[in-house]
């Protein structure tokens, strides 16, 4: 598992009429972690949904080491390398915890066998290994959005889209969950990029970060710089409080 | 070997006895049992096998029909046709029947998964479509039209035209009930399997990881309908008559359904025991209506079969026993 290079040019989509995003253009380069932020409605699970194929952009295209990924059905964008999580968490209830990664695991893994074996293997680092028998749907939502976690990555991903993990964790989980991806991109150099809210994860993970508001880019930077940008601050972070 | 134990891989020991002594009781049931009692079984053993088939679109990739009878009623059509105008024996009619099932299955999956009908709608589609092809029936001259297509009752017994008595139609209707048994376990211990599993609980996640899901779908309704396609086979020259009223029944369709809704969707157990509940139960009612000069007592059993089922157990009687019984297969 290596990491792969993202490539936005341009990509806009409307629905009816009203404009959700419009010519954003951002890469993330191999093996980085970047993190797409801004307030609710800006568009950013849209821009998601155009990199995993859910939508077609009505404009631009999408790019993954090079090679056009933008129009492709969900799941040749899986094929190509893209994981995705869903920010309103999607686990196959009816399933067990082990069933579900395993089905993620196929992908690659044709042999149920080595696919649950494989599976297991993701269960034990997310931690989750202990409830691996347990039916999805009795998961509380931190185990939920781990096990989102889990199921993209036994599809052995090149790019990892995070869509709001961390939302629903408590502090402490959420410094497991930051130090998890952390290590895991150090391990296989696997290029991650997360939409997040909790601003200490974003700065914690992130080399780069892209602020999008009305649909639109506003600005890009290093965590530092996107905290003193002045668009952000207004539409999004807010002014940090006098001291 | 490798294939046997893949398909026991994980059950009970328990179970594998039960399952046995089940196959070796159903083997030398026509000689413990008595006329009566072995048309009963063999009523069982149909609704068992055609639930299974049923089950697959259904109970493994979730997607609900309530026109299973088209591809019942064309099998037999097909098969009885053929013999009936040609001489050509079921043997090589079944194949010409399964292709035909194959074809309408596909035609029916097609417009449904690529037009992304799901549910409810998708249901429609299906009943349209037997109804429709009721309606044609009716009036083709070739299979009988409304009057039906009478096949001619002959005592001798050959076996591959399928013309004997009821312990011909017995072990038949069990070799197939044995073999879609065994198919659909090895089909859900595959990829397949397991996508058609994660399309029922959520196609849009299934797809994120990789389920090219039309694909999948659409071999679901084909093994489908080329499995009832063959119950159709079976059914028509079992009766020797067909009607397009009966054969492309909506409740016919609705009778397909039912063993595996009672006895538990998605299980490989499920469709056997409901087809047992259902027809065990279903004759005494049967009997009781004759008794009591009452018609319609089944049909109001089967109703209530149904809702106390979907009220208290809604994953079926199998799962229940299953699990108070410690034999392990549980809804995937």
């Amino acid at each position: 598992m290596s990491g792969a290079r993202l490539e936005l040019d341009g990509i806009g989509k409307s629905f009816r009429g009203l404009r959700a995003v419009h010519d954003v253009s951002f890469d993330v380069p191999a093996g980085a972690i970047n993190a797409l932020i801004g307030p609710n409605g800006a568009g950013k699970t849209t821009i998601f949904n155009m990199i995993a194929g859910v939508y077609r952009p009505d404009a631009g295209s999408v790019r993954l080491d090079g090679r056009q990924i933008s129009g492709l059905r969900p799941d040749l964008v899986c094929d190509a390398g893209v994981g995705r999580t869903f920010q309103i968490v999607k686990p196959f209830k009816g399933l067990s915890v082990l069933e579900n990664v395993t089905v993620g695991a196929l992908h690659r893994r044709p042999r149920l066998g080595e696919a649950r074996a494989y599976a297991a293997d993701i269960l034990m680092q997310l931690g989750l290994h202990d409830r691996r028998h347990q039916a999805a749907e009795s998961l509380t939502l931190p185990d939920r959005k781990r096990l989102e976690v889990a199921r993209a990555l036994a599809t052995e991903p090149k790019l990892l889209l995070l869509d709001e993990v961390m939302a629903g964790l408590r502090p402490t989980e959420i410094d497991v969950m930051v130090s998890f991806l952390q290590d895991l991109n150090r391990r296989t150099g696997l290029t991650i990029l997360l939409i997040e809210h909790v601003m200490r994860a974003v700065m914690a993970l992130a080399s780069n970060i892209v602020v999008v508001s009305y649909g639109e880019k506003i600005a890009e930077g290093t965590p530092a710089e996107i905290a003193r940008h002045q668009a952000v601050l207004d539409v999004y972070l807010g002014e940090p409080e006098p001291a | 070997m490798n294939l046997l134990a893949r398909l026991t891989g994980g059950v009970p020991a328990r179970s594998l006895w039960g399952l046995g002594l089940l196959f070796a009781f159903l083997l030398v049931a026509p000689a413990l049992l008595g006329k009566y009692g072995l048309s009963v079984l063999i009523l069982v053993l149909y609704f068992a096998y055609v639930g299974q088939a049923w089950n697959i679109m259904m109970g493994f990739a979730g997607q609900l029909s309530l026109g299973h009878a088209l591809y019942a009623g064309l099998g037999g059509y097909i098969a009885a046709g053929l013999f009936f105008h040609y001489g050509i024996g079921p043997w090589a009619g079944v194949f010409v029947a399964v292709l035909a099932a194959s074809a309408a299955g596909s035609v029916v999956g097609y417009l449904g998964f690529r037009f992304s009908l799901a549910g409810v709608y998708f249901a429609l589609l299906t009943i349209a479509f037997s109804e429709f092809t009721r309606i044609a029936f009716d009036h083709w001259a070739w299979a009988g039209g409304s009057g039906g297509l009478f096949l001619k009752v002959d005592a001798g017994s050959d076996m591959l035209n399928l013309r004997g008595g009821p312990l011909l139609f017995y072990y038949v209707i069990l070799a197939l009930a044995v073999g879609a048994f065994i198919l659909c376990r090895a089909l859900l211990e595959s990829r397949l399997g397991r996508y058609w599993l994660a399309i029922r609980e959520d196609p849009e996640a299934a797809q994120a990881v990789g389920v090219p899901v039309l694909r999948c779908k659409m071999i679901a309704i084909v093994i489908s309908a080329a499995l009832t396609a063959l119950a159709g086979v079976w059914n028509a020259f079992y009766y020797n008559n067909l009607f397009p009223e009966t054969a492309f029944a909506m409740g016919r369709s609705i009778e397909f359904t039912l063993a595996p809704i009672i006895g538990g969707l998605g299980t490989l157990f499920g469709p056997i025991v409901g087809a047992v509940v259902l027809t065990g139960l279903g004759e005494i009612f049967t009997d009781l209506s004759e008794v009591f000069h009452v018609s319609g007592l089944k049909q109001i059993f089967y109703g209530l079969a149904l809702l106390v089922i979907v009220m208290y157990r809604p994953a079926g009687v199998w799962p229940w026993i299953a699990e108070r019984f410690g034999f392990g297969e549980k809804r995937q």
